[in-house]
């Protein structure tokens, strides 16, 4: 038996050094790292979809291993049909469709086989689902499951929901006021982001990479970024990753603070709501003090920032962060100490443990499941050098991920003030030399959501041959439907919230 | 319940004086491009190589920049020789596509509707928000003109659940394949007169996803355009400002 080869957080690995194992013998060597909860980073083709297969396709699966902190890479060939992974580690579950979907392999006794954004198969002209393969397939065209009964009804929301917000559809079984099954469609914000990056870095990339999902922009570019400077040999000092932890806090503090704003909204409690929407934009202008964006653009570039705070910046981040700090705390004490809304709060939409654990849930979805699922614990980077507490719920309910947002709060704020206290010289941009030819790089940034990871391959000539992105959501959405699961119908837009997930971050 | 008021207190009165005093926004805030002809030079097209959006050309003897498709990078590398810098003008919304067409001159701001539906929509215009294909990020600067930093509503405008309760649809996003038929249903359900806002790059050239297959490049193959907003994503102002021009409320 080979070896498993091992790499780091933010490091690369020549693909020929990675051994290109039978089917059969990657099973024998991933069964040992699975159940032990590891967590399944990505499991995708690598062949190119530009190029024509003949044969036998390429698959590149990547198992966070917890107790050695790193990453193991597996290649493997896979027949056009092989034994579905997913009965057997149900995390496969969205990766596997999503092969069926990008390149037709069947995974074999798959039990939820369904489209996942609703686009023509990548390559050759096999449909799994039979549509045709030479037309665009209607998007939500496929088998929802049903529940039969005289008493049972079936509600459908979406794509155009009732508020200002991403499209999606959603199928309610109810027996009753009670929600037996909720079955969640996407694919409506689908760009094809993972084919406009082939061939590239494309002059047009790194904007694509911002807006994968514009609330994690930051997250998004900095995965990207480290990629790239993990490809090219660069290492940015630390006044640089500085700087881009700042940005990645703020996005942080915006979105929690904002989604406290709207589950006060939903639950009726309208000073939290009303304080959280406005405090929401005193923390993206602080995002935008630094980079002119209020959504971080132009923060984080490969090789840098292109941004600095002069002292005098600094001091006025930090008068405003500790005056915005003072009216986040008051708006949420209020919140927590109200026993209206902890009544709302608790009890509802729980995600047991196990099933958190069997779906791969991450970041605060999973924390508020009693579960450690922040990657910069589990998976630091060779250089990270800050230590992060483990700041996690227990009941895996609307209170949990709320008490969890409230934690990721407090110390995103304490992170941003260490931070700038220790700003000193300028950050620079510098130079990162093109990627390397024929490598793997992996990145993991701990985005607000959770785990954002972002893989590349290169070609001979140093072109990505293949680019992976997996946004928190595509794990998440799970996590919410089984939240729905023997709950009123009527807190879908409280566990709804107390997710708020990203659309298009899982549509690319 | 004292609490609560001690907080109400503290937390003060945040509306903000908009439109009567002028926003106050970041210093790096990227608004309103500033064209410096003279760095363009004649036989040079390394602009149309180097934008992400080919948002820039040379046209006859200068150079203009196509503000649907600008992206606003802080990197602008758009004109390698430095020619594009950016001012802290927020005011970018105009009525025709043929308007964001920029060659440095005064940029033809959004002029009010016409009289008819004007008399109509002045004093109440009901919104419809579609997001077809949009990161989130237009949408998020959509929706905090709903917090009571704006207070949207005391301008007489509000996003309605449903389209049938609309007067308009303002669309953000690139129009996704998979979004073509539901915006176009929405549309529909629309009680006419209506008008339709293009609110940031991606709603009208297709921003960053531009010539995507996956994507229509916005929405003017599609729907017929009344105010477009340009931005990625657009300032809340900017949108905010576009919105009071077409309802003559910032005269």
């Amino acid at each position: 038996m080979t070896d498993i080869v091992r790499i780091k957080n933010n490091e690369t690995v020549k693909l020929a050094q990675i051994p290109r194992l039978p089917f059969d013998s990657f099973l024998e060597q991933l069964a040992p790292l699975m159940g032990t909860g590891n967590d399944v980073l990505a499991c995708f083709i690598a062949n190119s979809p530009k190029e024509q297969i003949s044969g036998d396709f390429e698959m590149i699966t990547l198992i966070g291993c917890r107790d050695t902190k790193d990453i193991a890479v597996f290649r493997c060939t896979l027949p056009a049909s092989y034994p579905s992974l997913t009965n057997r580690w149900p995390q496969f579950h969205l990766f596997e469709r999503e092969m069926a979907e990008q390149f037709g392999v069947i995974p074999e006794g798959h039990p939820w086989l369904k489209p996942v954004r609703f686009h023509q198969v990548w390559q050759g002209d096999k449909d799994v689902w039979g549509r045709d393969p030479k037309k665009h397939p209607l998007v939500g065209d496929m088998d929802y499951f049903q529940v039969e009964g005289d008493e049972i009804h079936e509600v459908g929301v979406g794509p155009v929901h009732a508020g200002v917000i991403e499209p999606g559809h959603f199928r309610f079984q109810c027996f009753g006021e009670k929600v037996l099954n909720l079955e969640i469609s996407l694919g409506f914000q689908h760009r094809d982001i993972e084919r406009l990056v082939i061939g590239g870095p494309h002059p047009a990339t790194g904007c694509q990479m911002e807006t994968i999902a514009g609330d994690t922009s930051v997250g998004h570019m900095l995965a990207y970024s480290q990629v790239m400077e993990a490809l090219g040999e660069h290492k940015v000092g630390r006044e640089c990753r500085d700087l881009r932890i700042i940005g990645l806090e703020l996005e942080r503090l915006a979105n929690h603070v904002g989604d406290f704003g709207a589950l006060a909204a939903d639950i009726g409690y309208l000073p939290t709501a009303s304080y959280c929407g406005r405090i929401r934009g005193d923390y993206l202008n602080m995002t935008a003090m630094i980079c002119g964006s209020r959504f971080g653009r132009g923060l984080v570039r490969p090789g840098g920032s292109l941004f600095s705070i002069d002292p005098d910046l600094r001091s006025k981040l930090k008068d405003f962060l500790s005056l915005t700090t003072r009216y986040t705390k008051g708006a949420l004490d209020l919140f927590f100490k109200e026993p209206s809304v902890l009544g709302r709060l608790e009890g509802t939409g729980i995600v047991k443990q196990e099933d958190a654990k069997a779906l791969g849930l991450t970041g605060m979805a999973g924390r508020a499941c009693g579960l450690d699922t922040d990657s910069r614990r589990n998976y630091p980077s060779a250089f990270a050098e800050d230590e992060h507490p483990l700041l996690c719920g227990e009941d895996g309910d609307v209170f949990a991920r709320a008490y969890v947002r409230r934690l990721d709060v407090d110390s995103a704020t304490e992170i941003i003030h260490g931070k700038l206290d220790k700003l000193t010289s300028e950050p620079a941009m510098q130079e990162v030399s093109p990627p390397r030819a024929d490598m793997l790089a992996v990145s993991m940034v701990e985005g607000w959501r959770g785990r954002v990871t972002h893989i590349a391959l290169t070609n001979e000539q140093g072109k990505f041959s293949r680019y992976k992105v997996i946004d928190p959501s595509f794990f998440n959405w799970s996590g919410l439907a089984m939240a729905l699961r023997n709950e009123q119908i009527s807190d879908f837009p409280l566990c709804n919230k107390s997710f708020n997930l990203s659309y298009c971050g899982f549509d690319l | 319940m004292f609490s609560i008021f001690r907080e109400r207190f503290r937390q003060g009165y945040r509306t903000n004086p908009f439109p009567k005093k002028e926003p106050v926004l970041s210093e790096r805030f990227r608004g309103l491009p500033q064209l410096n002809q003279a760095k363009c030079k004649s036989g040079c097209h390394d602009c149309e190589k180097c934008c992400p959006t080919g948002a820039i050309s040379r046209q006859g003897d200068k150079m203009v920049l196509d503000l649907g498709r600008c992206l606003f990078c802080a990197d602008c590398k758009g004109c390698p020789h430095g020619a594009v810098t950016f001012s802290t003008d927020y005011r970018l919304a105009v009525n025709n596509r043929d308007d964001l067409h920029y060659g440095g001159e005064t940029l033809a701001l959004a002029k009010a509707l016409e009289k008819k539906t004007l008399a109509l929509f002045g004093r109440s215009l009901k919104l419809r928000q579609v997001s077809a294909g949009g990161c989130n990020a237009c949408e998020a600067d959509v929706n905090v003109l709903g917090t009571l930093v704006f207070d949207l509503g005391r301008f007489g405008i509000q996003f309605v659940a449903s389209p049938r309760h609309a007067d308009g649809l303002l669309v953000t996003g690139p129009v996704s394949e998979n979004m073509r038929a539901a915006l176009l249903t929405t549309w529909e359900a629309t009680p006419a007169p209506k008008i339709v806002i293009a609110s940031g790059a991606c709603a009208i050239t297709g921003g960053p996803f531009i010539n995507s297959p996956e994507i229509n490049n916005g929405l003017d193959d599609i729907l017929p355009v009344d105010l477009y907003v340009p931005g990625c994503p657009p300032s809340p102002y900017t949108i905010l400002d576009g919105l009071l021009r077409i309802l003559d409320k910032r005269g």
